[in-house]
Order: C-alpha cells, then sequence, then structure tokens
C-alpha cells in the first residue's frame, strides 16, 4: 500500500513524462527553438542590415570564405577607375593593402579616393603619392572583406539577414494568427456547444455556410478589403482559421457540460460565464493545444502562399513565402536564392508537425 | 435512393443562395471596381461602359440581375478579358483543369493507398516508417516549393520534362503539375489508409475471416480494404473538388491556361462576373462531389443505406 503515500501525477506531469519519452517530438521542439532564437538574434549577429544593399555583390553565391575574392578584385578596381574617369595604369598588393596607380589627361582631385571607399569593395583608401604635375597618382587602400554564408538576393543584399528576418515575420504571423483564431474558435464553439439549442443550430449553420465558402476566396477578399497591411493580414487569416477549432469546441463542450462536476458547479449557483471559462474551457485545453501546434504551420503555410501571391508582406520587408517565389523567379543560375529559404520553412513545418502529433499522442486520453 | 439524390440537391439550393450572396455583397463593398484602374478614361466613356455592364445601378439591383442570370444559366461577360464569356473562359479552362486534376486524383488515390496499406501491413518496421516519413514530407512542403524544385531538377538540370507552358495537353507538359498537384494529396491519403487499415485489421470480422482460414490475400484485399477505404473516400470527395477546379500555384507556376489562375486576377481586378463565376463552380463541384461521396459510402459500407 505505498502507491497511496506517493504522489500523484496531475494529467500535466503525466503528459510531459509521456512527450520526453517522444525522441522525434523532444528533437524537433530543440530544432524549433534554435530556429527561433536564430530568426530572433541572428539578424544582429551577421553584420548586416536587411535593407542594406551591396551594389558590388549582386547575386553573388553563397560561400564561407569572405568576398570579394581574390580573382574578382581585378575588374573591381577597373571598374572603380572606369566610375572616376582614371586610367588604371597598375595595381598591386603589398602586405595587408592594395596599391592602385592611376593616371589622367587632367590633374587628379585627390578626393577620388572616395570613388574607392564607396565600392562595396575597399575601405581606408589614402593617397600615398602624387607625381608633381598630378597627373599620376598612387592610392592604398584595404579591402573590405565581408561574408555571404547564404549568398545574396538580386539587389544585392546578405541572405542569410533575410532569410532570418522573414523567418521572424512568417514566425510571428503564425503565433498571432494562431492565436487569433483559437481565441474565436473555443469561445465560438464554446458558446455554441454551451447553449444548446435553438443558438446551437443557428451558429452552426453559420459555420457550415462559411465552411463552403472557396476558403482562399475568402481570405482574398479580406487581404484586398483591409489593403496589404501586416497587421490586417494575420488578422484575416486568423478569422478564417477558426472553423475547425470551433467544430472541436463545440463537441467537446457538449460531452464536458453533461458530466457530474459541471452540474455540481451549477448547483452552487455558479453563473453560465463562470461555468464555461472555469470548468468547461479548461477541461478542453488538451485538444486546443493539439490544435494549436498542428494550426500554426497551417498559418505559416497559408501566410507564405498569400506572399507568393503577392499579397501579403511588402518589400523591404520579406517572408519566407515572399523570398521563395522571389527564388523560384531566378532559380536559373541562383538555385541558392529558392533552396534556402525552402528548406528554413519546410524544416520548421515539420518539427512543427512532429510537435503537434507528438502532443497529440500524449495528450489524447483514448491513447493510453 | 433517387429520391434521396433529388432531396439533396434540392437541399444544396439555399447553401449555393446564401454562397453567391455572401460573395457578392463581400465583393462589391471592397473599394475599386473593374474599369477604375485603366488611367485615362474619360468619365463620359468610362460612364458609357458602365451603363453597358449595369454597373451604374444600385448594388441591390446587380444582384437581382445576377441572381436572374444565375437561375437561367448565364454567368455574363467577363469585365477584364473582354469578348469573353465568363461560361466561355470556362468551357476552355475547366477541361485542362481538369485533365490535371483528375490524373493527380487518380494517382493520389491509388498510389495513396497502396503505401497506406503497405505501411500497415508492416506496421514499425523500417516500411512504415519510410512510408509515414515520405506522407509526412509530402503532406508538409508547400506545393509552391516543391514545384520550382521540381522545374529546377526536371527541367533545368536534367533536361527531363518541359519547364512549363501547356503545349496542347502534352504528355510531358502534365507530369510536372500533375506530381506537384498529388503529393499533398498522395501523403494525406497514405496517412488516412495506413491510420484506418490498422484499425480495421484489429476488428472482429478480420478476426473471423482469419480464424476462418482465409488466406492473407483476401483477409487483407476482399475485408479489411474495403472498410478501410471509408476514410479515404469522404477524404476524396471535397479533394476531387478542389483539385478539378484548379489551382492557383500549380497553374501559375507551371503556366497553364487552366480555370484555377483566374480567381486571383480576377478578385484583383475587381472582374465582379469572373469571380462570383469561379465561386459559383467550386461551390457547385464541392456540392456533387459530396454527393457523390455519400452515394459511395453506401456501396463501400453495406451498414449505410439512403432510402
Amino acid at each position: 500500500m505505498t502507491d497511496a503515500v506517493s504522489k500523484g501525477r496531475s494529467l500535466w506531469a503525466d503528459a510531459w513524462g509521456r512527450l520526453k519519452a517522444n525522441r522525434a517530438a523532444v528533437w524537433s521542439g530543440v530544432y524549433l527553438a534554435v530556429i527561433v532564437a536564430l530568426c530572433l538574434v541572428g539578424p544582429n549577429l551577421t553584420g548586416h542590415q536587411f535593407s542594406t544593399i551591396y551594389q558590388s555583390y549582386v547575386r553573388v553565391p553563397p560561400s564561407l570564405s569572405a568576398y570579394p575574392k581574390p580573382q574578382s578584385l581585378d575588374a573591381e578596381i577597373k571598374e572603380v577607375a572606369k566610375r572616376a574617369h582614371l586610367d588604371l595604369k597598375e595595381w598591386g598588393a603589398k602586405g595587408d593593402r592594395i596599391f592602385v596607380t592611376v593616371t589622367s589627361a587632367k590633374p587628379i582631385d585627390p578626393r577620388v579616393t572616395r570613388y574607392l571607399d564607396r565600392s562595396d569593395s575597399f575601405e581606408d583608401s589614402k593617397v600615398e603619392n602624387r607625381s608633381d604635375d598630378g597627373l599620376s597618382m598612387t592610392i592604398s587602400t584595404a579591402v573590405k572583406y565581408i561574408h555571404f554564408y547564404f549568398g545574396t538576393d538580386t539587389s544585392g543584399r546578405d541572405l542569410l539577414t533575410r532569410t532570418l528576418i522573414a523567418g521572424r515575420v512568417s514566425l510571428a504571423v503564425g503565433l498571432l494568427a494562431g492565436v487569433v483564431a483559437v481565441l474565436i474558435g473555443v469561445l465560438y464553439g464554446a458558446i455554441s456547444g454551451f447553449a444548446g439549442g435553438k443558438t446551437d443550430e443557428v451558429m452552426m449553420r453559420i459555420v457550415d455556410i462559411l465552411y463552403s465558402l472557396p476558403f482562399t476566396f475568402f481570405v482574398i477578399m479580406l487581404v484586398v478589403f483591409f489593403g496589404r497591411n501586416f497587421m490586417l493580414m494575420f488578422i484575416a487569416i486568423g478569422a478564417v482559421l477558426w472553423l475547425d477549432m470551433s467544430r472541436i469546441v463545440r463537441g467537446q463542450t457538449l460531452s464536458i457540460k453533461r458530466q457530474e462536476f459541471v452540474l455540481a458547479a451549477e448547483a452552487l449557483g455558479v453563473g453560465s460565464t463562470g461555468v464555461l471559462l472555469r470548468h468547461i474551457v479548461p477541461n478542453m485545453l488538451g485538444p486546443i493545444i493539439i490544435y494549436v501546434t498542428l494550426l500554426i504551420p497551417q498559418v505559416i503555410i497559408l501566410e507564405s502562399f498569400l506572399s507568393y501571391l503577392g499579397l501579403g508582406v511588402q518589400e523591404p520587408m520579406s517572408s519566407w513565402g515572399v523570398q521563395i517565389s522571389q527564388g523560384s523567379r531566378n532559380m536559373e543560375g541562383a538555385a541558392w536564392l529558392l533552396i534556402f529559404p525552402s528548406f528554413f520553412l519546410t524544416s520548421t513545418l515539420f518539427a512543427l508537425n512532429f510537435i503537434g502529433d507528438g502532443l497529440r499522442d500524449t495528450l489524447d486520453p483514448k491513447d493510453r | 435512393m433517387l429520391r434521396y439524390v433529388i432531396r439533396r440537391l434540392l437541399t444544396a439550393i439555399p447553401t449555393l443562395f446564401l454562397i453567391v450572396t455572401i460573395s457578392f455583397f463581400l465583393m462589391h463593398v471592397a473599394p475599386g471596381g473593374p474599369f477604375n484602374m485603366e488611367k485615362g478614361i474619360p468619365p463620359e466613356i468610362k460612364a458609357n461602359i458602365e451603363r453597358v455592364f449595369h454597373l451604374d445601378e444600385p448594388v441591390w439591383m446587380q444582384y437581382l440581375r445576377y441572381l436572374n442570370n444565375l437561375i437561367h444559366g448565364d454567368l455574363g461577360p467577363s469585365y477584364i478579358l473582354l469578348n469573353f464569356s465568363v461560361a466561355e473562359l470556362f468551357r476552355v479552362g475547366l477541361w485542362v483543369s481538369a485533365q490535371i486534376g483528375a490524373a493527380a486524383l487518380a494517382l493520389s488515390l491509388v498510389v495513396g493507398s497502396a503505401l497506406g496499406v503497405i505501411a500497415a501491413l508492416r506496421q514499425n518496421r523500417v516500411l512504415d516508417y519510410v512510408v509515414v516519413a515520405t506522407a509526412t514530407a509530402g503532406s508538409t512542403i508547400p506545393t509552391f516549393v516543391i514545384a520550382p524544385i521540381i522545374q529546377l531538377l526536371f527541367g533545368l538540370t536534367w533536361h527531363m520534362l518541359p519547364i512549363g507552358g501547356w503545349n496542347d495537353g502534352a504528355f510531358l507538359n502534365k507530369v510536372g503539375p500533375v506530381i506537384t498537384l498529388s503529393l499533398p494529396q498522395l501523403a494525406t491519403v497514405a496517412r488516412l489508409m495506413r491510420g484506418s487499415m490498422i484499425e480495421s485489421l484489429h476488428s472482429d470480422h478480420i478476426n473471423t475471416a482469419r480464424s476462418l482460414g482465409l488466406s492473407d490475400y483476401a483477409v487483407v484485399v476482399r475485408h479489411a480494404m474495403r472498410g478501410a477505404l471509408l476514410p479515404i473516400i469522404s477524404y476524396a470527395g471535397p479533394a476531387a473538388a478542389g483539385l478539378i477546379t484548379g489551382s492557383i500555384i500549380v497553374e501559375t507556376i507551371f503556366q497553364i491556361p487552366g480555370v484555377g489562375r483566374y480567381f486571383i486576377d480576377a478578385a484583383l481586378n475587381r472582374d465582379y462576373t469572373l469571380v462570383m463565376g469561379t465561386v459559383v463552380m467550386i461551390a457547385v463541384f464541392t456540392i456533387v462531389f459530396n454527393l457523390v461521396v455519400d452515394l459511395l459510402y453506401a456501396v463501400a459500407d453495406p451498414r449505410v443505406r439512403y432510402d
């Protein structure tokens, strides 16, 4: 009879233990945490702004070594000389600085160094030596090394930073729209199920009608309505995705409200609102949590879909859907533009799905 | 049976009516109109155009006019693709979309259920895990990722398929779109089939069949699969309606002249009749396929009877 003394395990402690045993779910959780952390902190660590345009590095492929590449320096210096209307005589590297000798038919203004500094590849340019007639000049400059681990996009912006920024948007939309959908769905479903009778009938018929509206039509109409406003977009998404939630919650409410503890609460004089919020809704948390984890990937896909169609997030902000749409337009010759965002989006969706499945296995009472 | 079908079709009328009404007013509340975009139209000409299309009338009159036309089977002219009626656009486009959609549906039902059955028979073994992992991947990766990757690999890198285009329905042009459309469906069918097959294999009538000494083949194919098909049938109805009425993403990416791509263009350009036509078309297909599903239920499950 020692069992009687041992501490009883709550539903949640039990579920947590079962969840920890599910390796796929645990690793997905870890992966998701890493992605979220990367998206939150990463853009500050890459050394690039998500909207900075590097004109010298448009559509450069991903590389672990720094840009500019040694073989492209020559072309870059020639380009700068051309822009400054100077003739390039020779250039060479000495130590960690590069010495460029230029000539011109007219005396050279010492301020031409700024042409070098203005390029994305050089910094700290100085005039080393100017001939007396001013027609020839030697300038020393340092190469500015920049890393583009994911390459750059068609405007010359760092793809790593942009992918992480886009991730922020996609995840935020997923979470917020998911919460909106759940709030509407839970309230609607609980009220409908709890009220019963005619109210229930009417409320569920409304859901049926909304179900039969073509879903994409609805979202597109809402987006067209609201304009392409970021905040309002996920409200639009959330407002569409609550239908399933309301049906699930209504079903749960119907079964819970007949149970003894609800009758007891009513007998003790708790009002309808109290019964609903204190006794019925908390007892549905399991299915609600499962549904939320399965809803968030749906929302992310929907947001990406809208952004893919050009109805979602607008430049210079980005989301994974926008990036994939741009990537698929440039996959010929710049496949990295498609591959990196696609990988981030799908792996995140995978992780969310595994967590959802894991939660369903742990919280589903039928599955014990 | 016939009475059931007629009753179902009659109850569909109010649903359709509500869908048309909600869509119509929702669309007209949205700012802008079909002829607002073009700059430089003199106001008199714009007024003339709007009079021709009855857009100068109050919205409720336009609504009644639309309902009246709809009852007579007239979906009206397209406002943006001038010289075409909505019905003409659908006649051409729907045939294209339906070919691809039907092929994708067939592929996902056959391959998906086969994979599901295999996984269920090998539950918790390597083959099962392979199927489940593939199914998860298929239902997780969005279409707009799969499609460009198919184009990138099979079109640009290996030159096995054309990158896009319809080419009068040449076989190779259909391969990419059909695969893209069917992958997510196939994955869902496989998952559903696996689940219901496992349940079905554990049920009493299968134990009876086994104890009567029936062969494995007879038990699986004739008895277990028949019961396990029910969730697939109910899933296939809405899926079929969605597939046949075309996919915006697939038709845009693969440049296919189907009906799916009309929707976004029409909504953005306020091509009211084309949007309404698409809504009606999708709703009709959904209603019809749901009815077909319920009828098929009676075929697959002898307990279901419609009198």
